[in-house]
């Protein structure tokens, strides 16, 4: 636990009037405002500062009990002592902040003003934003389900909509933190994390995958099975194909977010495999065939 | 027939302690829906995340109106462009990979 330094989180002197605190806090405010900082935790974290150095400097009981020990708060005897002396004025702290959370104080003005040490708060605070990540296969995101996922020991059931992507971020309102004073609950993101597949990447809708044609079937032409993430596709291959084609199967793609009924493309590189361990008949074959050339 | 939950302006200015000519001009400017019925103002629930928000800002951080909404698309350009970059993330990995 360390000491704060209130007047510096606000960026002021120490003899700074109360319309001076009032101005620096609300810049500040409005700099690094949760709601001007969606998912931006590291703004969190300082607003959260700047709102825990206002709480003490426009409050002026607990400005001057800052001021005179605030840089001696482990003499925690002397500092006791001088807590008890002032009796219970500062009991009048709401109980709203047992909604407040840990995190929103520091242990160190914990330590000073004790848990209740916050005074009637006027103004409403959202509550803090949950974020969570939740990791899906490719096959997963494929289809519209449903999942529950529990939230501070409350059930949420969600329904992951087809074609969500890596990284795609969704916003369930009023899941987070309860507000302060009344204020709003918290927003509950969650990041989609889908894992990638060995056999498909994914690029935007549209799917890609390798499929290995024999030497005999890319000369002469032929048919070959692939399996796509929807089931079997049977593919008709040119004669004289090339390694390294690229075929494109229309609407087997990858769902796209919120449109029902809609695919990307699925697109297929053919590799061609060379036959190993040529018998001497085959081996003189290929070179008659190499002669004719 | 389709039916959507809505909260009628008055009892959402009572209940966060705001003027009906607020709701009125963030109704004007488009930042947020409201529904002019017969009677009174009515806000749509799913609307009310975003009015609340506007709220916070006007009252609690003194900006004006020009300023919500300079910040309001700001914030949208912001999320359009995280998308973006998401996106973009995503078609950089599938190169990495190769």
């Amino acid at each position: 636990m360390e000491f704060i330094d209130y007047y510096k989180v606000l960026g002021i002197e120490k003899t700074a009037s109360a319309e001076e605190i009032k101005k620096a806090y609300r810049k500040l405010a409005r700099k690094l405002h949760p709601d001007l900082n969606p998912n931006d935790k590291d703004a969190h974290k300082k607003f959260q500062q700047v709102n825990e150095a206002n709480e003490v400097l426009s409050d002026p009981d607990k400005r001057k009990k800052y001021d005179q020990y605030g840089k001696d708060w482990q003499h925690a005897d002397q500092f006791e002592q001088q807590r008890q002396q002032q009796g219970n004025t500062q009991q009048g702290g709401t109980q709203d902040y047992s909604n407040f959370g840990d995190q929103d104080f520091s242990s160190f003005f914990e330590s000073m003003f004790g848990q209740g040490g916050g005074r009637q708060r006027q103004t409403k605070f959202r509550g803090q934003d949950y974020q969570a990540q939740l990791q899906l296969s490719l096959e997963a995101a494929m289809t519209t389900h449903q999942q529950v996922l529990t939230v501070n020991g409350k059930n949420i059931r969600i329904t992951i909509p087809a074609g969500v992507e890596n990284g795609q971020v969704i916003k369930l309102a009023g899941y987070g933190a309860p507000g302060v004073n009344g204020g709003p609950a918290g927003d509950f993101y969650i990041t989609f994390n889908i894992t990638a597949h060995p056999v498909f990447k994914r690029l935007g809708d549209d799917l890609y995958m390798t499929a290995t044609i024999d030497l005999y079937t890319a000369l002469l032409g032929g048919d070959t099975t692939i399996d796509t993430l929807s089931g079997k596709v049977k593919l008709t291959v040119a004669p004289e194909t090339q390694s390294g084609t690229k075929i494109r199967l229309k609407g087997k793609g990858f769902p796209v977010y919120k449109k029902e009924g809609q695919h990307g493309d699925l697109y297929v590189t053919y590799t061609v495999q060379l036959p190993v361990n040529l018998s001497d008949k085959e081996k003189a074959l290929f070179t008659e065939l190499k002669n004719l050339k | 027939m389709a039916t959507q939950d809505i909260i009628t302006a008055k009892e959402f200015c009572i209940h966060h302690n705001v003027e009906m000519t607020f709701i009125q001009s963030l109704g004007e400017s488009g930042l947020v829906e409201i529904i002019q019925t017969e009677e009174e103002i009515c806000v749509p629930m799913h609307q009310l995340p975003q009015l609340e928000k506007m709220v916070r800002l006007y009252y609690e951080m003194d900006i004006n109106m020009e300023g919500i909404e300079t910040i309001n698309h700001l914030l949208n350009r912001m999320n359009e462009m995280q998308q973006e970059i998401v996106k973009l993330q995503n078609r950089l990995g599938v190169y990495e990979e190769e």
